[in-house]
């Protein structure tokens, strides 16, 4: 018997997953085991089966996923710290029949632009939201998010994130989905293969919604792991992950087709 | 010919609004016009001005300190622009409120009775145009025609019918006004 | 010849946005120009061009839908004064950096801090220095009438779109707020979305089919190709001194005296010129429209003809004289006046101090 090549593996016939054109070919500059290259390729692949790379522009923020355009293969722009809403909501208002999304972290999202969500989800913009929750600001070293659990250790609260006096974690999510300008709010995570299922279904419906025009913002929230800024293991900190951040940030949707959920 | 004038009394007596026709009238007779509020956190009750440029030629200085005509409407506006009327120059006011009458004898002193006639004539909305009326009959600058044009022009549509009894205050202020 | 009107200078800018074809406005209420998104939305664009309105929920995010927007290749446009302008100085920064043209209209206010609402030019080191952080530079427009509040609109943007960079309008409380006569000009019909596509390869508006996505970014984390984006901004640069210097010269020809200002500055000291001349005194004014690019080269001459002094009249503690002096090198006399903090110099205070601080100082 003749040794088996590449060449007799790489066949159709043999094909189980293909990567989406709509990602690039560049090296991901996340660390191994971060859930950003895992919702990087869920939204490409959705905006790829809806046949939308040709109407869609991204936003990416500031953070670890700064460099998101180097990676999602469709037009994009970087906006300043915070300021993704704002931007898609000028994009969507001048392109009405575009695809418009912003992709952001806890920082960018939660803190430096809370007002920009809040008004754009306020103002019911017709656009999708996706929101990495990592309870930690990852590109700048590991400091405090505004997500970060309470008692967290980070590099800016060494002993513990003492909610006294550095506040409580903040359930952006929870909080959209009061505002009647959203229309579909959920949360998702990426860290098994059946969770990735779920997320990818959660961020197809979201599209789904802007492209039938639905009134108001889709928002997912995604919840991740941070193992470099969590000083752990991937396979540890997806753990760490489903026991510590879970219980406060609580999987599932909570909003939908603009009715909130009975949780 | 270029007219300066300074049109100052109270928020709410229509002296923003009497600046404006004046202007829109002198656009009507092609001339150049400028008119330049004083604006601030008042918005009624505090005293109010306007300088209002009419002239043939490019205006320049569209803020001034010295004025061709001074309309004056309260006190604290007679305390503070009668002594910005050129040497030569008029002073037009409505002694209604005034306590302290207007000395100077280098310049001409008008009087027109306009909060009076307005409640005489049953509506005190109109006072500004008695005044207007008053200052087009000492400086004939604006043609009545022009600012009826003016009225139109800057009024909208639903006020036009007010148009024939502002027309009416302007004749009013024409026929009463005093030289001191 | 257009439509005349009788027009406060904030809704001749207005008004002029909507017949300039602007796409989108977007901004925030302050005073002294909330006349500017009141007149807009009381005159419905949306029905007349098309033209999207919003009321934002600050400067910031003004600044930054104009990012968006301007990005997309559609004509964007805000306004503000000067403390919602200091907000807006990051993301004119980015838009720089990432080369969105857009224009912004600056009303300015007294200064510094919250400041108050009175007409000031002390806005005019963050204007023409840049702003934000970085090395860029804005076009900046400096109208000097209500006619010039209108007619700036369409070349601020001629000139945004031509070098794909920010232009800023600076006028004041004073222009903002007076009314004067404007010939309005007529509509400029917005384009249309294929026409945006097709004229602004560059915009992000949907990756074209078989082509190239686009990304506008500010970013890049390498320092020599960063080193490279700043060449070709110092070279457009370059290019905009070489070719869109605008001013406005009057009563210079005899001239032994020059008054050097800009917008209501300059329509004040043309009254001091007139009350100089009436005692014999030769005094011109030289009025920049374009404060950067800065008209360099009639100050360079004036100064070689022998011009005995320079007064730079500015609300403002004295801003704009740092450029003229640059241009005149000590070869003669360079004087500052002006009131500031809100108070407006009147022209006989500017023909006051051209006595003593040019002619008998």
């Amino acid at each position: 018997m003749s040794e088996i090549t590449l060449q007799d593996i790489i066949k159709p016939e043999n094909l189980v997953y293909k990567k989406t054109s709509l990602m690039t070919n560049k090296a991901l500059s996340y660390c191994p085991g971060c859930g950003h290259g895992t919702t990087h390729r869920l939204i490409m692949e959705v905006i790829e089966e809806l046949g939308k790379e040709n109407e869609t522009i991204g936003v990416a923020p500031v953070g670890c996923s700064v460099l998101a355009y180097e990676f999602m293969n469709v037009d994009m722009q970087e906006a300043a710290h915070g300021r993704a809403p704002a931007l898609a909501t000028a994009i969507k208002r001048l392109w009405p029949g575009k695809v418009v999304f912003t992709y952001q972290g806890d920082g960018d999202l939660a803190a430096i632009g809370t007002a920009e969500t809040i008004h754009a989800c306020n103002r019911g913009e017709k656009i999708v939201m996706v929101f990495i929750n990592n309870g930690i600001y990852g590109m700048t070293g590991g400091q405090m998010a505004p997500t970060t659990l309470p008692g967290m250790k980070t590099a800016t609260s060494p002993y513990g994130r003492d909610v006294a006096t550095m506040g409580n974690p903040l359930k952006m999510t929870e909080l959209v989905a009061t505002l009647p300008g959203t229309y579909y709010v959920t949360r998702q995570s990426v860290q098994t293969p059946a969770a990735v299922r779920k997320a990818k279904k959660a961020i197809k419906k979201a599209f789904q919604n802007q492209l039938d025009d639905k009134p108001g913002v889709s928002f997912i929230e995604v919840v991740s792991n941070c193992n470099s800024g969590w000083k752990m293991e991937p396979v540890q900190s997806n753990i760490w992950m489903e026991e510590n951040m879970f219980p406060f940030y609580q999987i599932g949707d909570i909003k939908v087709d603009g009715k909130l959920v009975d949780r | 010919m270029t007219e300066e004038i300074i049109i100052a009394g109270f928020g709410g007596q229509g002296v923003l609004s009497m600046g404006k026709i004046l202007a829109y009238s002198g656009i009507m007779q092609d001339q150049e016009v400028s008119w330049l509020p004083s604006y601030g956190p008042e918005m009624r009750g505090g005293t109010a001005n306007v300088t209002v440029i009419v002239s043939d030629e490019r205006i320049s200085s569209p803020t001034l300190t010295a004025f061709d005509t001074a309309i004056i409407l309260n006190q604290q506006s007679m305390d503070k622009f009668e002594h910005s009327v050129k040497p030569g120059g008029v002073l037009l006011y409505d002694p209604n409120g005034i306590i302290h009458h207007p000395k100077r004898k280098d310049i001409t002193i008008y009087e027109v009775k306009a909060a009076k006639l307005a409640a005489e004539m049953g509506n005190t909305k109109i006072f500004n145009m008695v005044v207007l009326g008053a200052y087009m009959k000492i400086k004939p600058i604006v043609k009545l025609e022009n600012v009826i044009k003016g009225l139109k022009k800057s009024l909208p549509e639903r006020y036009h019918k007010l148009i024939p009894l502002n027309e009416d205050a302007i004749t009013m202020g024409m026929n009463n006004v005093t030289k001191i | 010849m257009g439509e005349l009107k009788l027009m406060k200078g904030n809704e001749a800018l207005a008004e002029a946005a909507i017949r300039a074809g602007v796409d989108g406005y977007f901004g925030y209420p302050i005073t002294p120009q909330s006349e500017v998104i009141e007149y807009l939305m009381a005159e419905k664009p949306y029905e007349r061009t098309g033209m999207v309105v919003l009321q934002a929920e600050s400067e910031v995010a003004s600044i930054n839908m104009l990012y968006g927007g301007g990005g997309t290749g559609k004509k964007v446009m805000t306004s503000s004064s000067s403390p919602g302008i200091s907000l807006m100085q990051e993301g004119l920064s980015y838009l720089a950096g990432a080369e969105i043209p857009c224009v912004v209209a600056n009303v300015v206010r007294g200064g510094p801090g919250l400041g108050d609402i009175q007409p000031a030019q002390s806005d005019y080191f963050q204007s023409v220095k840049g702003g934000g952080h970085g090395d860029y530079r804005l076009i900046v427009l400096a109208p000097a009438s209500v006619q010039e509040m209108s007619d700036f609109v369409p070349l601020a943007f001629d000139l945004a779109f031509k070098y794909r960079t920010p232009a800023l309008i600076i006028s004041d409380g004073l222009i903002g707020q007076m009314m004067e006569k404007v010939e309005l000009f007529d509509q400029i019909p917005r384009l249309t979305d294929e026409e945006v596509i097709k004229r602004h390869p560059w915009a992000t508006n949907g990756k074209p089919v078989g082509g190239e996505r686009r990304i506008l970014t500010s970013l890049d984390l390498d320092p020599h190709r960063l080193e490279s984006h700043n060449w070709h901004l110092q070279a457009k640069y370059k290019t905009i001194e070489e070719n869109e210097v605008r001013f406005e010269m009057l009563h210079c020809e005899d001239a032994e005296y020059v008054i050097v200002a800009y917008g209501s500055s300059a329509r004040i000291a043309q009254k001091s010129i007139q009350l100089a001349r009436e005692k014999g005194i030769k005094v011109g004014l030289l009025r920049p429209i374009t404060l950067w690019p800065f008209p360099k080269k009639p100050i360079d001459e004036l100064t070689k003809s022998g011009i005995k002094g320079f007064l730079s009249v500015e609300m403002s503690a004295g801003q704009m004289i740092e450029d003229v002096k640059l241009v005149v090198e000590g070869r003669t006399k360079v004087e500052h006046f002006g009131r500031y903090g809100g108070v407006i110099h009147s022209p006989e205070q500017v023909l006051e101090a051209l006595e003593q601080k040019i002619i008998g100082g």
